[in-house]
């Protein structure tokens, strides 16, 4: 059988009876906020980047982007090396291992001429359903060529399905180029 | 022809004063609550909606604060689908919210909104029966918000309805009663006589010229000060506004007696709400604050200087004073905490009738003694009575505490 302990109210002192003080204090409470939010002096206003009133940051004018911390996972993309190379190889791991199965790889070759033909494939396309991404960074993780990459960008919006797709032109416009990382298919090793 | 002058100027003072000034005013108290709860909260609130210029191909849109946002959501409520639940009592459901909002926009009649306008008075229909004649109409109101629950056929509307039902019962009586002492010292009931009476003599609870420094006002000041409290706490809760509004908590019961309205219907309710708000801060400002009147003995400089246009400076003044309690009424629903039913209960029977009633016989007996029609044994005695009653009011409101706190007290040890 449990314990029943009983526990008793606390005692009002006769200012808490009247109640009417207590209703004072907290007027002057609210109206004490209402003044800074106003004029920008809310607490923590400063560190939230407050537009000035209360302590909210009005979104589209302003953006939080400059404090983004290093790890931020926003849309995946592709990233080319610093001779313009393609990094991906197509070995579509990260296809494989993309929990909501967003990604979809159709490899290609590379042809015999090609100055990195010995590479021997790269992505015939590329897509990556925004609409199914999860932005967990498996893929980022899973990559062993170092060529799909978590970037910043999180505004991702499109008024259909089909634009929400990005696909291979897309990814590498986001991505962009990265150097000074694998260098086992060029010179610079 | 006479006929057809009197015709032309009534329609126009229901015009000017419904849907020029009131219904506008009625819309931008909601667009006011929002804005000044989302500042009190360290929020923005809106401040977007304005003439979207983007839509035409301009680089930016015109959003004035805000300002138009009233306009979006009336639009909004005539767009939503109006849908009319299978189980509900058609005849009343759709009657409950036209009785809401008619009894509060009926007793607008009666308030005067300025002095005189090229002879004309800014009053609806100057009746000698002004406040008599609101509370008989917003005591409709309540039949509105009962038959809502009740024609919801739903529990939680149902418990909407009877709290509303109660409450407003109770409420009445201290409403009633705490503005008799302010009828016994005007000895009148026309509405626009009460507001010049106090031009001239200073506000009911401000008595700073005229007569108001008088002796009889200087003592009549304290029952004033009482009834003035009584009288605001009591129209906080006929309006069913925060700290009472316990009929559409939603905390508890779901959205109380609107629950299943949706749509223009449950507009209705909403403005029948802030509609009733703005005409309890009226007749508060008429009784107890100078209605129109500018104050400081400066209105018949007013009158001199203006001659047929201070109606419109009153106006103003009565605009301003009826828009500060208007944001003295949103600045106390976001700072208590709503009382829990039986508090309530308590404090309408228990504290402010008593109050109410004690507070009449004070004021009888301050103003035969002021005025010299008891004097020597027979003031004494009316004093000791006074006193004996009070003191009689003052016990039977602590045994009705003690046993209402022992009933409790039983019932949570039935439930363990």
């Amino acid at each position: 059988m449990a314990k029943v302990t009983k526990l008793s109210r606390p005692t009002l002192t006769k200012s808490d009876e009247i109640y009417l003080i207590g209703i004072f204090k907290g007027t002057l409470v609210t109206l004490k906020h209402a003044y800074q939010s106003v004029f920008g002096k809310s607490r923590g206003a400063d560190g939230l980047k407050s537009s000035g009133l209360g302590i909210t940051m009005q979104y589209p004018e302003e953006k939080w982007d400059d404090e983004l911390p290093e790890y931020y996972r926003g849309a995946p993309a592709l990233v080319t090396d610093e001779q313009d190379r393609e990094r991906c190889v197509s070995c579509q791991l990260c296809e494989f291992i993309c929990p909501p199965k967003a990604i979809k790889i159709i490899p290609g070759e590379i042809p015999e001429g090609d100055t990195w033909a010995k590479v021997e494939k790269r992505p015939q396309e590329f897509e990556i359903d925004m609409i199914r991404c999860i932005y967990c960074g498996l893929c980022e993780e899973v990559c062993p060529e170092q060529a799909i990459y978590l970037r910043k960008d999180y505004s991702i919006t499109g008024t259909s399905r089909a634009e929400m797709v990005h696909n291979k032109e897309k990814l590498y416009e986001i991505g962009g180029k990265r150097v000074g990382l694998v260098n086992k298919w060029n010179e610079l090793k | 022809m006479e006929a057809i002058i009197l015709i032309i100027v009534m329609l126009a003072k229901i015009i000017g004063i419904t849907f020029v000034i009131t219904l506008p005013l009625i819309a931008y108290s909601v667009y006011a609550e929002r804005r000044f709860a989302a500042v009190i909260q360290d929020r923005v609130g809106p401040n977007r909606t304005g003439i979207p210029l983007t839509l035409f191909g301009f680089k930016k849109d015109i959003s004035f604060f805000g300002l138009l946002q009233p306009l979006a959501d009336g639009l909004k409520f005539i767009l939503k689908e109006d849908f009319v639940p299978s189980h509900v009592n058609k005849f009343f459901f759709w009657l409950a919210p036209v009785l809401t909002m008619v009894p509060a926009l009926v007793t607008l009649s009666v308030i005067p909104f300025g002095s005189y306008l090229f002879r004309e008075a800014l009053v609806i229909a100057d009746v000698s029966v002004g406040p008599l004649l609101i509370f008989a109409v917003a005591s409709l109101s309540v039949y509105g918000i009962t038959l809502a629950g009740w024609a919801s056929n739903n529990k939680y509307s149902f418990f909407g309805g009877v709290r509303s039902c109660a409450q407003m019962i109770s409420y009445e009586i201290a409403l009633g009663l705490s503005v008799i002492p302010v009828l016994m010292h005007f000895g009148d009931l026309n509405l626009m006589n009460i507001v010049e009476e106090q031009a001239k003599n200073g506000w009911l609870i401000l008595p700073l010229w005229g007569e108001g420094l008088s002796l009889e006002r200087m003592l009549l000041w304290i029952p004033m000060i009482i009834s003035f409290f009584i009288f605001t706490i009591s129209i906080f809760a006929e309006t069913n506004r925060m700290p009472f509004d316990l009929p559409e908590c939603e905390t508890e019961l779901v959205g109380g007696y609107h629950t299943e309205y949706s749509s223009m219907k449950f507009a209705l309710f909403f403005l029948g709400e802030y509609a009733a708000m703005i005409v309890g801060s009226a007749l508060i400002v008429t009784l107890f604050l100078g209605g129109w009147s500018v104050g400081f003995g400066l209105d018949a400089w007013v009158f001199e200087t203006c001659g047929n246009w201070a109606g419109l400076i009153h106006l103003g003044a009565f605009l301003v004073k009826l828009i500060a309690f208007i944001l003295f009424f949103i600045l106390i629903r976001w700072t208590v905490p709503r009382f829990r039913y039986d508090q309530l209960m308590k404090l309408g029977w228990v504290v402010f009738f008593e109050a109410a009633l004690i507070n009449i016989l004070f004021t009888a007996v301050i103003m035969a003694r002021v005025n010299d029609h008891l004097v020597g044994f027979p003031f004494w005695a009316a004093l000791t009575g006074v006193i004996i009653f009070s003191a009689l009011m003052f016990y039977i409101a602590k045994s009705l505490e003690r046993m209402l706190a022992s009933d409790s007290e039983k019932a949570a040890d039935s439930a363990n």
